[in-house]
């Protein structure tokens, strides 16, 4: 027994002496590379190589560098072409051709022919089994190859099709190796993987396009949050995206730059709109004037973070209505004006679920929950694991408010709409607004763009007046890269491109 | 001749009380509201915030005062929820013997043979995560094994003495010589193991905290400030240090008041 409490006694002058190590830094200035490479710390392991099969963000995220589709996104958001030279599109909106590029090759060499164009449609149309198709592809009547174009014709005009388009990514006809082996036509080929280890790209010189700067870049996978910090001090590790503000706190400002992109995603307080007292849009009101969407940047992100006022971010420029972020600025007089009409003169207690493993949606519920005490909302928060959130919350609809981020993974900002027509599967606000519903119908169906984005304001706005939900903000993305690497690009999509990025 | 000092017991009692003075404030009075995010994020320990403030720009002494009341709260009805059923189960089993025995023993040995962490988390997930008394009866089961082992063998042990025997000859009941004759011989082991669990319970509280399934936030408990403060070791190493402390501080007077306690048992 006295044996234990000197054993006690000594781990306890242990453990001090290590925290006492923690005020103090001991950091060796890591010298870059000398050779023309770099490293990339991700957090996670890859679903699949076999793009057709991938559905992990982190995994499209590496992978858009080895595979291209006909057109393919560039950092202002719009669609170009890429296998194919040109998009042409009838006048009915029915029949796109594209006329292949000259010269473009497989990363084995092999030129791309029609016929693997073709394959590589078919493949993500419906050749293979339902998970790997795309449900935007759906529309498709037919694709056939007519000397070096492709001719793809339509059921019916759609609006997503092209981007779907992008997703399809062009492989070689009959290929079976791409889950090991796995053969593109962008600028940097696969070389190795190790799993839960590492993935090693190289520079394809006989790219169509720009070619790549770096020849060699290793994407080191380090699930561990600390590792990756640690890695990027220790001279490992080069670039490191999607870190928390304290985490970049650690860095020195002589060896890294931190850049801010967004995560382009609407996070916002999601409140049900079906369940008392949220049915009552002047209860809705009164939580947006209550919130003031900057401290809780500042509070929970140390201020990083672009304000949102509806279900749209900044990246998607040509549909984001500023206007609607100020549309609400707090004041707590009005917002308890409002709840004492709507008869809630002492507030009243409600619940905010969020999933216990992003940790920035549960910080964000926390600061919430304070801004809602001034006035009188009592705020329970409950954070739960991911499965248990994404079945009760996201498909049961069983909750009163939770805090998320939704995204749109292609590049139209559909996905972010029409989520809240009132008969939408994904509607998991029960959001129902009859006007809302007619212009959905009517934005949908339009095939003029000009018209789409009038129509698209016209939901924001609706969103934003009718308090659908408390918007709050686009999260910061912040990527750390160590001083001298440069030509990091931001794109509106869950994409690093390695190609632009070099040593100065 | 003079009784040597039970030292032990002197400082198991004088840390214990500070601690409970502690939380006994955090109930009454804090000097910032504890869940207040108004005070500037990470500032370092000063005069208006002694201990700092944390990552939201609360102060980490009201957050601790509070946090350490519902810590010791919930360690405590947790070990003493475990040890009452323990000691029943214990009781029971060394008293009797037989098949009753070779059960509960049984069904004893199935539980420990789990990591008592699964345990408490498929308590926590079947309850329903978010409420205190769920984490309390998560822990409470968990910790019903090691006790009933303990008090079994002492039951048994002691069933077969001559004042057992003396007792059942006088016209005793079973449940009088369990409750009068054999219990109080079984203090001396009793509080030595109470205060051992109190020291896993607090543990255990913080590691549940950890994963996000003991106390909800904004609440304080001492387990959920450490499992925040982790993340936060560089930018504001005051919050890991000074919450890291106090449970260091609760859990070392309660194992030395045990050690004392167990000593002073043995002198008498």
């Amino acid at each position: 027994m006295r044996k234990r409490v000197l054993a006690v006694t000594l781990i306890l002058v242990l453990a001090l002496g290590l925290l006492s190590g923690c005020g103090k830094k001991t950091t060796t200035v890591p010298t870059r590379n000398t050779t023309n490479e770099a490293a990339i710390g991700i957090a996670q392991d890859f679903d699949s190589l076999d793009p057709d099969y991938m559905t992990a963000a982190g995994t499209k995220e590496v992978l858009f560098n080895v595979f291209e589709g006909l057109v393919k996104p560039n950092a202002a958001g719009e669609i170009v072409p890429a296998v194919a030279a040109d998009v042409i599109r009838s006048e009915d909106g029915l029949t796109y051709t594209f006329p292949l590029r000259e010269g473009v090759k497989f990363h084995n060499g092999s030129p791309v022919t029609p016929e693997d164009v073709v394959y590589s449609i078919e493949r993500r149309w419906k050749d293979t089994d339902p998970s790997a198709q795309l449900a935007a592809l759906s529309v498709i009547s037919s694709v056939a190859a007519e000397d070096g174009k492709i001719v793809i014709t339509l059921s019916e005009p759609s609006n997503e099709f092209l981007a779907a388009v992008m997703n399809a990514y062009i492989l070689p006809a009959g290929y079976t190796q791409q889950e090991t082996a796995p053969v593109g036509t962008g600028p940097y080929r696969f070389v190795s993987r190790e799993v839960q280890h590492s993935l090693v790209l190289e520079r394809f010189p006989e790219y169509w396009g720009t070619p790549g700067k770096l020849d060699k870049v290793t994407f080191r996978i380090l699930e561990n949050a600390e590792g990756l910090v640690l890695g990027l001090q220790s001279g490992a590790l080069d670039l490191v995206a999607h870190l928390s503000s304290d985490q970049t706190a650690q860095l020195s400002k002589e060896d890294f730059t931190i850049a801010e992109g967004s995560m382009n995603l609407v996070q916002a307080l999601y409140l049900n709109n079906a369940e008392a007292p949220f049915d009552d849009v002047r209860v809705r009101q009164a939580l947006c004037y209550a919130i003031d969407k900057q401290a809780v940047i500042d509070l929970a992100f140390n201020g990083y973070g672009i304000p949102l006022g509806t279900s749209m971010f900044p990246s998607f420029s040509k549909y984001y209505d500023d206007s609607l972020t100020g549309y609400y600025t707090q004041d707590l007089d009005k917002a308890r004006e409002l709840l004492t009409e709507a008869g809630y003169p002492n507030g009243f207690e409600m619940t905010i679920t969020v999933p216990s493993n992003y940790t920035p949606h549960v910080n964000t519920a926390q600061v919430l929950a304070e801004l809602l005490r001034e006035i009188n909302v009592q705020v329970t928060v409950q954070p739960v694991d991911w499965s248990t959130w994404l079945d009760e919350v996201y498909n049961q609809r069983k909750f009163q408010s939770t805090v998320t981020g939704l995204t749109s993974d292609n590049m139209t900002a559909r996905k972010l709409l029409e989520r809240f027509g009132s008969d939408v599967g994904n509607n998991f606000t029960n959001y129902s607004n009859a006007e809302y519903d007619e212009v959905l119908e009517k934005a949908l169906r339009a095939t003029d763009d000009a018209e789409q984005i009038a129509l698209y304001r016209e939901l924001e706005r609706n969103l934003t007046e009718n308090a659908a939900n408390v918007y709050l903000q686009d999260m910061a993305d912040l990527v750390a890269v160590r001083s001298g690497l440069s030509g990091l690009t931001f794109y509106p999509l869950y994409v690093l491109d390695i190609s632009t990025l070099e040593w100065k | 001749m003079k009784k040597p000092k039970n030292i032990y017991l002197t400082a198991g009692l004088v840390l214990t009380c500070l601690v409970l003075a502690v939380a006994l404030v955090g109930i009454f009075w804090t000097p910032y509201a504890p869940t207040a995010m108004k005070f500037g994020r990470f500032q370092p320990p000063s005069f208006q915030h002694l201990f700092g403030t944390d990552n939201f720009g609360r102060d980490i002494f009201s957050r601790v005062l509070k946090g350490t009341g519902t810590t010791l709260g919930i360690a405590f009805s947790t070990v003493t929820l475990g040890a009452l059923l323990g000691t029943v189960t214990g009781a029971l089993t060394g008293y009797y013997g037989g098949w009753l025995d070779e059960a509960l023993m049984r069904l004893n040995d199935a539980l420990t043979a789990f990591p008592s962490f699964l345990l408490a988390l498929l308590i926590v997930s079947l309850v329903g995560p978010g409420k205190k008394y769920s984490v309390v009866l998560a822990l409470g089961l968990v910790f019903i094994p090691s006790f009933s082992r303990v008090m079994r063998t002492e039951f048994r042990a002691l069933r077969g003495q001559n004042f057992v025997t003396g007792a059942r000859l006088m016209g005793a009941g079973d449940a009088r010589i369990l409750a009068v004759h054999l219990l109080p011989n079984t203090l001396r082991t009793l509080l030595p193991a109470f205060t051992i669990g109190f020291n896993n319970a607090v543990l255990a509280e913080a590691s549940l905290s950890f994963l996000g399934i003991g106390v909800t936030p904004p609440d304080a408990s001492l387990g959920y400030m450490l499992a925040e403060a982790q993340g936060m070791l560089a930018a504001g190493p005051w919050y890991a240090l000074f919450t890291g402390l106090t449970i260091v501080l609760l859990v070392f007077g309660i194992g030395l008041l045990g050690e004392g306690l167990q000593n002073h048992a043995g002198d008498t």
